[in-house]
């Protein structure tokens, strides 16, 4: 199945909560990564700016030459995107389903601090288990 | 990327696959962020004044350009963040799609960058966009009267233009 490179958490203000690189060969550094997520929180915003119609929410889907970026944001302004092979299927499905995950596993969790960087063990073991099993079960979603 | 291969306007320009894509506005820019082109066909809402608004058009795209360079993953080495990519360098995007539009970008190795805002499922407009950058090769760079790096006022090309635009519709 085509491969998912890396995902991205970030909060309502812009600033990483969590990077996750899956096998990309441009793995970043915390600065860059830090940098990335700003800047796509940017970019993000500023392309409302620029809608013909009312009623922009956002990038929803980026198409580069050697990748495509998902991105969804939820109700309160938390930011997940992924990038992964261009053509790549589902990835709204798998998006919504990390969303869940997020509100399981790390705001259900009383130790964990808001818009601060992710540190629950749990989270991580079963977003890898969702990007590692068969899509098939994604689409049931 | 086919620069070099079709240099004639014609053949016949790709048959239009995407029912229902209402172009919304067009934008082309020179490498200095001069706005050379701005058309809009439909465009209910206004932010900006419109020199703001071109130039935060510019602006997001070479961020956006940045962005996809550093984020690639599939090349190791890339250089920081901000620094401007020469045409072609880098992995770049060609295309983003939000609720309400899509915008499709296309940059040429000269620095022309064509930007076309329509209806968000529009399908990809890259050969589109390749048509509109010939008809702005026949009709505007190969004009004697036209000085580049000026914003373009040749009526052939603005009226070869609009019938191009309303015939993907």
């Amino acid at each position: 199945m085509a491969a998912i490179y890396n995902l991205y958490i970030i909060n309502k203000s812009g600033g990483l909560i969590l990077y996750k690189d899956y096998g990309s060969a441009g793995r970043m550094d915390t600065n860059d990564s830090l940098r990335v997520a700003s800047l796509w929180h940017s970019m993000h915003a500023i392309s409302q700016q620029l809608s013909p119609v009312l009623g922009c929410a956002g990038i929803d889907l980026l198409e580069a030459d050697n990748f495509d970026l998902h991105c969804f944001q939820s109700l309160t302004g938390t930011k997940f995107f992924v990038v992964c092979e261009p053509g790549t299927l589902h990835m709204e499905n798998l998006l919504k389903y990390m969303y869940e995950l997020y509100a399981d596993y790390v705001l259900k969790n009383p130790f964990y601090e808001m818009e601060m960087p992710i540190r629950c063990e749990l989270f991580e073991i079963s977003l890898s288990q969702a990007i590692q099993k068969d899509r098939v079960a994604l689409l049931g979603r | 990327m086919q620069f070099f291969g079709g240099s004639d306007i014609s053949p016949s320009p790709p048959a239009p696959t995407a029912p229902g894509n209402n172009a919304h506005m067009i934008y082309v820019f020179n490498r200095n962020g001069v706005c050379l082109l701005y058309k809009e066909w439909n465009r209910p809402l206004h932010t900006l004044n419109a020199q703001q608004d071109h130039k935060l058009m510019f602006g997001l795209l070479f961020s956006l350009k940045s962005l996809t360079a550093k984020m690639d993953p599939t090349s190791a080495e890339k250089g920081n963040l901000g620094v401007p990519q020469l045409p072609g360098q880098g992995c770049s995007f060609h295309s983003f799609r939000t609720n309400t539009y899509k915008l499709s970008f296309m940059e040429t190795p000269s620095g022309i960058k064509i930007i076309l805002v329509t209806h968000p499922k529009t399908g990809d407009l890259r050969d589109f966009l390749k048509y509109i950058y010939n008809l702005y090769v026949e009709y505007v760079v190969k004009n004697p009267l036209y000085t580049p790096g000026t914003p373009v006022s040749c009526e052939l090309f603005n009226t070869a233009l609009d019938q191009y635009v309303r015939s993907i519709a």
